[in-house]
């Protein structure tokens, strides 16, 4: 009875560690990145967000400066304002692509397409979602890109006389523009399938009674069931956001990669936030002074707040909406 | 789904008296579905047109010695690949199974409700954290620090901390769908919730659970950013040492090999990308067959 009983003592106690270590490895590479990106801060301040030069200094200088107590080789600027355009520019773009493609995709998926080719197209779409990055990586170099740099990318160029940021030269396709279309074929499947669960849950006799009161069928979609999953796709369109703004690989092989300007026109090579961590930690090792891999380090843990405030936000839409449309992303 | 018969474009009642306005209703009504349908095959034609790509470039690499030899500069085989992401895979799911698995249970069975929030909370911010910056995390710490070097046990652990969240929310999710009465009615049989756990809700739950291990693994096998500073790459085979040696893994293939000016370097990539898209095939093959299972037996 006794040994039962402490069994059941140290299984609760440690089932109940490892429900605690998801909060407790946020807190310890919170931690961790804090610890390693506050030289960074301190040498940099504000203008980290806003300076347009990542510049790890004179590598081969005699001795480092100090600045602000911390030291950097001399010359070292960390400015990170072209990579949080790039990351932006790039993530907005596939949610201006991805948003609609993905809802109207899901209203077919629910409303028209039979349910025998829906159940085949479901798992597709879900199979879609769980293909890796790399993938799409290499899809982006050999097939997109060449798209945008002859088909897509002087097509849009003509509209420059209108829209100055749409103006040529397209260049290689390696850029922005293609970055920002391989992320929406990269979210649109995770959002499909939350909006295709969503609209599974709106009650079926609001539906029918718009139907009935003489609405068409678009009307019945557009006041009845797209108001009931409105804050649900919110949050799915917001975590979706969150995983645009964090991917890394797939940009990294198709966005060229360009440090030190702001992008002058949609197809212009940028970097993102995240792909500039994979792409400089190398040379950022390089740094005698360590500052490079700190100022790195800042740019990971402005990552992790802003994967906070998405998951927050997400959370907060989709909970304090129609409590009975709710789901799992 | 039974709605579609009542909501064809158009369906408006015969009584209704023709005029413009309802034209243009029903005008609009054609319109969204028109998009529907057009968004609808946009996507189709992108996922066929990936999978094309990688299907048919990358079937033609593979043969036997696709399996039987290691790469070697910008050629040779992926048998060091393979193993190595078998190896990456197997130790992290060793690690973020038993942890992911006791954490759903703690959540499902254990939890207040205040504490299983936070903690629910929590979980779905880790799996919101971009993967590169866990490989930062690695790097800095186990590598660097701990002076683990390039090795399988830091990439290893640092895919076990992407993948756990995901084990976590499927093994809760598989404990709370099973009706309350197993529970409790076990409990007034005297059993101890671990004894019940053991013997009435863990087969049921079963299922659910393995969907969890299967996405872990279908999501760690294509990660690549949290690798590349943990694991490093090496061309041969994983040493069966934990530390200190760098270590292989499909994903690398696929993006460094394709920046190689050669014809047989791209050709591997595409094979390495075929085998990961396989891969990931198989996986949700089987995560669709565990969940045919539960419904069945429900």
């Amino acid at each position: 009875m006794k040994i039962s009983r402490l069994f059941g003592r140290v299984f609760y106690g440690t089932t109940g560690f490892a429900a605690s270590s998801p909060l407790l490895l946020l807190l310890l590479i919170g931690g961790v990145l804090l610890y390693d990106a506050w030289p960074a801060w301190e040498y940099q301040g504000w203008s980290f967000f806003t300076g347009i030069s990542w510049n790890m200094g004179n590598m081969y200088a005699s001795g480092a400066v100090t600045h602000h107590g911390v030291q950097a080789a001399p010359g070292a600027s960390f400015g990170i304002l072209p990579f949080i355009v790039g990351t932006l520019g790039s993530s907005l773009i596939a949610l201006v692509i991805a948003v609609p493609i993905a809802v109207l995709t899901a209203f077919g998926l629910v409303y028209k397409v039979p349910v025998r080719a829906s159940a085949i197209l479901s798992p597709v779409i879900e199979l879609l979602a769980g293909i890796p990055s790399v993938v799409y990586g290499l899809w982006g170099l050999a097939v997109l890109a060449p798209f945008v740099q002859n088909g897509l990318g002087p097509l849009l160029a003509h509209l420059g006389r209108i829209i100055p940021y749409l103006a040529g030269p397209v260049g290689t396709g390696l850029g922005m523009l293609t970055s920002g279309l391989v992320l929406a074929v990269m979210i649109t499947p995770v959002m499909i399938a939350a909006t295709r669960d969503l609209l599974m849950q709106v009650p079926r006799l609001p539906v029918e009674g718009a139907l009935a009161l003489g609405l068409t069928s678009a009307e019945s979609v557009r006041y009845v069931s797209l108001p009931y999953v409105r804050r649900g796709v919110f949050g799915a369109i917001i975590l979706a956001w969150g995983r645009a703004l964090g991917e890394t690989m797939a940009v990294l092989m198709i966005s060229g990669n360009a440090n030190n300007y702001l992008p002058p026109n949609l197809y212009s090579p940028i970097s993102t936030m995240a792909s500039t961590i994979a792409a400089l930690l190398d040379s950022a090792l390089t740094d005698f002074t360590g500052m490079a891999v700190h100022a790195l380090a800042l740019i990971a843990f402005t990552l992790l707040l802003i994967a906070i405030i998405t998951n927050l936000l997400a959370r907060v839409l989709l909970q304090f909406g129609h409590s009975e449309a709710s789901v799992e992303v | 789904m039974a709605m579609q018969s009542m909501m064809q474009p158009g369906s408006s009642s015969p009584y209704v008296v023709s005029n413009r306005r309802a034209k243009m209703r029903q005008l609009q009504s054609r319109l969204l579905w028109a998009a529907t349908w057009v968004a609808l095959s946009l996507v189709v034609l992108v996922i066929g047109d990936i999978l094309w790509l990688v299907v048919s470039k990358g079937m033609h690499g593979l043969s036997v010695t696709t399996f039987t030899t290691d790469t070697a500069g910008v050629a040779g085989g992926l048998q060091n690949a393979i193993l190595g992401t078998l190896s990456l895979i197997g130790l992290s799911l060793l690690i973020a199974g038993p942890l992911g698995i006791f954490a759903g249970i703690y959540l499902a069975l254990f939890a207040r409700a205040r504490v299983a929030t936070a903690m629910r909370f929590a979980n779905d911010v880790l799996a919101g954290v971009p993967s590169i910056v866990l490989g930062y995390c690695g790097y800095t710490m186990m590598v660097e620090k701990w002076g683990w070097g390039f090795s399988v046990l830091a990439g290893a652990i640092t895919l076990s901390v992407l993948t756990l969240p995901y084990i976590v929310r499927m093994t809760e999710a598989s404990l709370r769908q099973l009706p309350k009465a197993y529970m409790e009615g076990a409990l007034a049989l005297g059993l101890s919730p671990a004894s019940a756990l053991r013997t009435i809700l863990f087969r049921p739950a079963l299922p659910g659970i393995l969907t969890g291990l299967l996405l872990a693994v279908s999501i760690g096998v294509g990660e690549t950013a949290p690798l590349i500073y943990t694991a490093g790459w090496s061309n041969f085979n994983p040493a069966m040492h934990l530390l200190k040696s760098p270590i292989g893994y499909l994903t690398y293939v696929v993006w460094t090999y394709l920046n190689e000016p050669y014809a047989a370097a791209h050709q591997l990539a595409y094979t390495a990308a075929f085998l990961l898209i396989l891969l990931v095939l198989l996986l949700h093959i089987g995560v669709r067959f565990l969940q045919r299972g539960t419904r069945t037996s429900e």
